[in-house]
C-alpha cells in the first residue's frame, strides 16, 4: 500500500479563509494510505517545497498530494520539488482546493467537507498512478523562415550564425522586403538601401542559409522539432543557374508595365529585376504581360541572353524540407487608397500614399529622388500630409494605431522641406505619437526648424479644383484653434493605416496558428510570449503581429530567433508523457481513434491492424479514449478505473 | 405593379410640381402609384433630432397604415421622408426593447415589426424599374444636357440608410445617363444645402447655395439635378439672395430627378410647373430642343 503525504496550503487568506485547513488536515491524516499530512501557509514558497522534500526522505513517502491551487499554476513546481527528492514526479497529484473550492464558496463547514473530499478523490487516483518518464524527441536541428524582410533576414542571420541551418522562403524573387522601397530611416535619415544591402548580401552569401525565392508555403506537417514543410517554386522562366544577372534581357524587352516596387509609379519590364540591389539579382518573366506568353512571338530576351538561360517551358516545382522551427516573418501592407472614399477612392493622381512618396524620395524610384507630383511632374509647391488614414477608424475597421506613421510623416515632410526649401508643408494629426529613442526631437525638429505647419484635426475632404492647375483642395479642421481649414495643394500623402499582407489567412491556417480580429497573427501571449505563436515550435517576428518600426522589428526578430536557437540547441526534445496509449491485446484497429483525433497523433499499424499513438503529437485530449468502442485507448495516468475510482469515493 | 405611395407634406403643397411628374413618369414605365390613406407626418426633422421614443411615433404610424393595406414597400419622394420613415424602421427592426415599448404606446394599432420595406423613387428606378429598361421607353433624349448631381444630406446619410455609397454616389449619375443626359461630376454633391437653416438664418444658406452653384458652373453643368424638396428651395429660390449679394453671381436652373425623367420619357412639361421655379428652366430646355417653344 502507498504511503502518501498530504500538504495543505492556505495561500495566505485565500483558502484558509473559507476552508478551516487544520480540520482538513486532522480529518485527512485519518485515512488509511496517508501517512503524513501537513499545512502550511504558502505551499509553492521554497520552505513550503523543503517541508515536501525532507518529508519524503523521513516519513519514506511514495506519493504526494498538495491540496492547493489549481494544477495550471504550480503542478510542474511541485512534480519538480519531489523529483529532486528522488520520487517520480507523477506519483504527484494536484488537488485545487482554491478555484474549486475556496474561492466559489461561503459556508466555512461545507468548504471544509468539500476540500477533504476533493483531496479523497485526488488520493484515489494517486493510488493508481504509474511512475512515468518524459518522452523524447529528436529534433531536425534546422530553421525555416517564412518572409525576406528586414525581420526574417535578421532571424535568419541570429540562427545561422549560431551554427544552425535556415531554409528562408520569399515570395518575391528578391529579399529586402518593405526596407527596399525605402528612401531614409527616421530619425537618423540613414539611407534605407545603405544599412538594408550589408544585410541582404550576408543573407545570400551565408553558408548556412538556404535562400528560396520566389517560393511560397505550399503544405506543413508535423510538430515541434519535426515539421515536414513542402515550398513552391513558382516558374520564373529564367533559368537562374545560367543567369549571370546581366540584365541585358530586361534592356531589350519591349514590354513596359507598371512597377510594383515603385507603386505603379515607374515602370518595369516583362522580364525584371525588381530593383537594382535585388538579392538574388536574378530575373523573372511575368508572363501575364510578356509578349511572347500572349502571342507566341517576340522571344527577343532569349536572343539576348549571353547565357541561353530563358526558359518558357519552365514549371513550378515543388521543394520539401525537414525543419525544427519555424518562424513567420511575412510583414505588411498598406491599405489600398481605394479603400478611403472622402479622399476619392483613389482617383486622384496627386493623392498619393506613404509608400509611393518614399519611391518619389528614392534616388533609385522613378524620378531619380526628385519630388515631382504624377499627373504632370510639377515640383509640388504645398503638400498636404495626413496622418491615420483608415487607422484609429474603427468605421474603416481599423481601430488600431499603426505605429510607424506618425513618425515617417514627419520624416517625409521634412524631407520634402528639404529637397522644396520653398515649399510648405503641412500635416494632419490626431495626436503625435513619438516614442522611442531619438523620436520625439526627430518630430520637433520637424515642426520648429522645418516649419512644417501641423495642424491637430482630420481632413474631412480632398477633392480636384475646377480650376486649370490640377491643385487639390483639402478641408480638413483644426481643432486647437475650432477652425475650419481649406488648403490648395498641389499633392497629397496619406499615411494608410497598415494591415497584414496578402495571404497571411491562408499561411496562418496551413500553419494551424491563429490570426486575430485585423489578420495579424496572434501572439501567445501578448506580454509574456510575444515572439511564439500558440502552436509549439511556431514563432513570429515583425509586423506580421502588429505594426511596428524598424529597431523594434530586429529586436522582435532576434528575439524569435533566441527561442528558435533555444530548442535548436537541445539535444532532444522532452514531452510530458500524460498521453494516450493502446491496449494493443484488446485493440480491434477498427481506426475510430484516428478519424477523431485533431492532432494526427493516431494511425492505423496495417501489419498488425491496431492504432498506435504518435507520442510527439499526442496531447493527452482524451477523445480518442472516448471514442474507443472497446475501452482499449487509455490515458496514461487517468485510466478509466483511476476516475470511477475518483467518483466513487465522492458519491 | 401598384406601389404604396407615402406623399408627406411638401410633396402635396410646395413640391406638387415634382409629385405630378413622377406619377406620371412611373404609369409611362408600367407601375402605378397609389396613395397612401390616412397618412400623416413623417415626423421629419424632429425624429431625427430627438433622442427619445416619442418622435418615432409619427413615423411608425405612417408605417402600420402601409402595413395595414397589406403593402411590404412604401416609396418616399421627399429625402427627409424616406430618411426618416427608414430610420423609425430599422429601430422596429433592431431593438427588440425600443419596439416593445412603442407597441405597447401605440395600444390603439395592430403590433408593428418592420415588416415594410422603405424605398425613395429613386431606389425604385434603379432597384426595381432598371435603368437599362428606363433608357429604352425614353422618348426625348437629353442630349447636349449637362446635368450636376446634387445629393445633399438625407438621400445618402447615414451609412445603412442611405440609398448609395456616400462619398462616391452614382444613382443620379446612372439615371442621368440613361435618360441621354451627360453627369458633371461636382465635390459638393454631397455637401449640406444649409436645411432648414433657411427658415431662421439664410447667411449660411446663402453661402453653401453659392458655393454649390459656383462649382457646378465652373464645371460646365447647365443645371443641377436634386432629390429632395428642401434642396431644392435652397438651391433654386435662395439663388435669389445670392444674386443680391453678389453681383457677379450667375445662376443656374434647379430640376427634381421627376421632372427630368418626365420629359425624357416624353410627358406634358407643364405638369413640371417650371414656372413656378426661381430659375424658369425653359429658356435653356428650349435652347436643347427639349420643350415645345409655345410656352410663353
Amino acid at each position: 500500500m502507498k504511503r502518501l503525504g498530504v500538504f495543505v496550503c492556505h495561500c495566505g487568506l485565500n483558502i484558509s479563509d473559507t476552508v478551516d485547513v487544520k480540520k482538513v488536515v486532522e480529518t485527512i491524516n485519518k485515512h488509511p494510505n496517508v501517512a503524513y499530512a501537513v499545512d502550511y501557509t504558502y505551499m509553492c514558497s521554497d520552505p513550503g517545497q523543503e517541508m515536501i522534500k525532507s518529508a519524503i526522505k523521513e516519513k519514506k513517502l511514495d506519493g504526494v498530494i498538495v491540496a492547493a491551487c489549481s494544477p495550471t499554476l504550480h503542478e510542474i513546481t511541485f512534480r519538480n520539488a519531489i523529483a529532486t527528492a528522488g520520487l517520480n514526479p507523477y506519483q504527484f497529484e494536484n488537488a485545487n482546493i482554491r478555484e474549486q473550492c475556496s474561492w466559489v464558496h461561503k459556508d466555512k463547514n461545507t468548504a471544509t467537507e468539500k476540500a477533504v473530499e476533493i483531496i479523497k478523490s485526488m488520493i484515489e487516483k494517486l493510488k493508481l498512478n504509474q511512475s512515468l518518464t518524459a518522452i523524447n524527441i529528436p529534433i531536425t536541428k534546422k530553421a525555416l523562415v517564412i518572409g525576406g524582410g528586414i525581420s526574417g533576414m535578421q532571424a535568419a542571420l541570429d540562427i545561422a550564425n549560431s551554427g544552425f541551418e535556415v531554409i528562408l522562403v520569399e515570395k518575391t524573387s528578391s529579399i529586402g522586403g518593405r526596407m527596399s522601397q525605402l528612401s531614409e530611416t527616421f530619425p537618423t535619415l540613414d539611407c534605407a538601401s545603405c544599412i538594408l544591402t550589408p544585410k541582404t548580401v550576408e543573407v545570400g552569401h551565408h553558408p548556412k542559409i538556404k535562400l528560396i525565392t520566389y517560393s511560397e508555403i505550399e503544405e506543413v506537417e508535423g510538430y515541434l522539432g519535426n515539421f515536414k514543410v513542402k515550398i513552391k517554386r513558382k516558374p520564373a522562366f529564367v533559368d537562374w543557374d545560367k543567369c549571370t544577372g546581366c540584365g541585358l534581357c530586361s534592356e531589350k524587352c519591349p514590354t513596359n508595365v507598371p512597377s510594383e516596387f515603385d507603386r505603379n509609379m515607374g515602370t518595369r519590364k516583362a522580364i525584371y529585376i525588381p530593383f537594382p540591389q535585388a538579392v538574388p539579382k536574378k530575373p523573372v518573366i511575368d508572363s501575364k504581360n510578356c509578349i511572347y506568353f500572349k502571342t507566341g512571338k517576340c522571344r527577343l530576351c532569349e536572343k539576348q541572353c549571353p547565357t541561353d538561360a530563358i526558359d518558357y517551358n519552365q514549371k513550378e516545382t515543388f521543394i520539401e524540407e525537414n525543419v525544427g522551427v519555424i518562424i513567420v516573418a511575412t510583414g505588411f501592407d498598406i491599405l489600398s487608397k481605394e479603400n478611403i472614399g472622402e479622399y476619392g477612392y483613389g482617383k486622384y493622381k496627386d493623392v498619393i500614399d506613404g509608400l509611393q512618396f518614399e519611391r518619389l524620395l528614392s534616388a533609385s524610384g522613378p524620378t531619380a529622388g526628385k519630388i515631382k507630383r504624377p499627373s504632370d511632374g510639377k515640383i509640388p509647391e504645398e503638400v498636404v500630409f495626413v496622418q491615420c488614414v483608415g487607422s484609429r477608424d474603427p468605421e474603416h475597421g481599423m481601430p488600431y494605431c499603426s505605429k510607424i506613421c506618425c513618425m515617417y510623416t514627419a520624416k517625409h515632410a521634412l524631407l520634402y522641406k528639404h529637397a522644396v526649401h520653398e515649399g510648405q508643408a503641412y500635416v494632419f494629426y490626431i495626436d503625435i505619437r513619438s516614442g522611442g529613442k531619438g523620436y520625439e526631437e526627430f518630430v520637433q525638429r520637424a515642426i520648429e526648424d522645418e516649419e512644417i505647419v501641423y495642424l491637430r484635426g482630420k481632413v474631412s475632404k480632398i477633392f480636384k479644383d475646377s480650376g486649370e492647375d490640377g491643385k487639390l483642395i483639402v478641408w480638413g479642421v483644426d481643432t486647437l484653434t475650432g477652425k475650419k481649414i481649406e488648403i490648395s495643394a498641389d499633392m497629397v500623402v496619406l499615411a494608410m493605416a497598415a494591415v497584414p499582407n496578402i495571404g497571411v489567412k491562408e499561411l496562418a491556417k496551413k500553419l494551424k496558428i491563429s490570426t486575430d480580429a485585423h489578420g495579424f497573427i496572434t501572439e501567445a501571449h501578448p506580454k509574456l510570449r510575444p515572439v511564439e505563436t500558440l502552436t509549439a515550435g511556431i514563432f513570429l517576428t515583425g509586423c506580421v503581429q502588429a505594426p511596428k518600426d524598424i529597431p523594434e522589428t530586429v529586436a522582435q526578430a532576434s528575439g524569435a530567433a533566441a527561442r528558435a536557437i533555444t530548442i535548436l540547441s537541445k539535444p532532444e526534445l522532452e514531452m510530458d508523457p500524460l498521453i494516450s496509449t493502446v491496449d494493443e491485446e484488446i485493440c480491434t484497429g477498427c481506426g475510430v481513434c484516428v478519424e477523431v483525433c485533431s492532432y494526427k497523433a493516431r494511425e492505423l499499424n496495417e501489419i498488425k491492424k491496431i492504432a498506435e499513438v504518435n507520442e510527439a503529437l499526442c496531447i493527452g485530449c482524451g477523445a480518442c479514449i472516448s471514442a474507443c468502442p472497446s475501452n482499449a485507448s487509455i490515458h496514461k495516468n487517468f485510466t478509466k478505473e483511476q476516475i470511477l475510482r475518483m467518483i466513487e469515493e465522492v458519491t | 405593379m401598384e406601389l404604396c405611395y407615402y406623399p408627406g407634406c411638401t410633396l402635396k403643397t410646395t413640391a406638387k410640381n415634382f409629385e405630378l411628374p413622377a406619377i406620371a413618369s412611373i404609369e409611362k414605365l408600367g407601375h402605378k402609384m397609389v396613395e397612401l390613406p390616412r397618412w400623416n407626418c413623417c415626423g421629419t426633422v424632429h425624429s431625427l433630432a430627438a433622442d427619445d421614443l416619442m418622435h418615432q411615433l409619427a413615423p411608425i404610424r405612417t408605417l402600420i397604415r402601409v402595413s395595414e393595406t397589406g403593402a411590404d414597400k412604401v416609396v418616399t419622394l421627399c429625402a427627409m421622408c424616406y430618411n426618416t420613415l427608414k430610420q423609425a424602421n430599422k429601430i422596429i427592426l433592431e431593438d427588440n426593447e425600443k419596439r416593445d415599448r412603442i407597441n405597447n404606446f401605440l395600444d390603439e394599432e395592430k403590433d408593428y415589426s418592420g415588416n415594410v420595406s422603405v424605398l425613395h423613387l429613386l431606389e425604385f428606378l434603379r432597384d426595381e424599374v432598371g435603368f437599362e429598361e428606363i433608357k429604352k421607353r425614353v422618348k426625348r433624349p437629353l442630349d447636349d444636357l449637362k446635368l450636376s448631381p446634387y445629393y445633399g444630406c438625407l438621400l445618402l446619410r447615414p451609412e445603412g440608410i442611405g440609398i448609395d455609397d456616400i462619398e462616391a454616389p452614382r444613382i443620379m449619375e446612372d439615371l442621368i445617363e440613361a435618360l441621354g443626359g451627360e453627369a458633371v461630376d461636382s465635390p459638393f454633391k454631397s455637401e449640406c444645402c444649409g436645411s432648414y437653416h433657411t427658415v431662421d438664418d439664410i447667411d449660411p444658406v446663402i453661402e453653401r447655395t453659392k458655393m454649390i452653384i459656383d462649382d457646378s458652373n465652373a464645371r460646365g453643368a447647365d443645371a443641377i439635378v436634386v432629390g429632395c424638396p428642401l434642396c431644392f428651395y435652397n438651391l433654386d429660390y435662395r439663388q435669389k439672395d445670392a444674386k443680391e449679394r453678389y453681383k457677379e453671381f450667375n445662376s443656374i436652373p434647379i430640376f427634381y430627378f421627376t421632372q427630368i425623367l418626365a420629359i425624357a420619357l416624353g410627358l406634358d412639361e407643364s405638369t413640371c410647373a417650371f414656372g413656378e421655379h426661381f430659375v424658369d428652366p425653359r429658356p435653356m430646355l428650349l435652347n436643347k430642343n427639349l420643350v415645345l417653344s409655345g410656352w410663353k
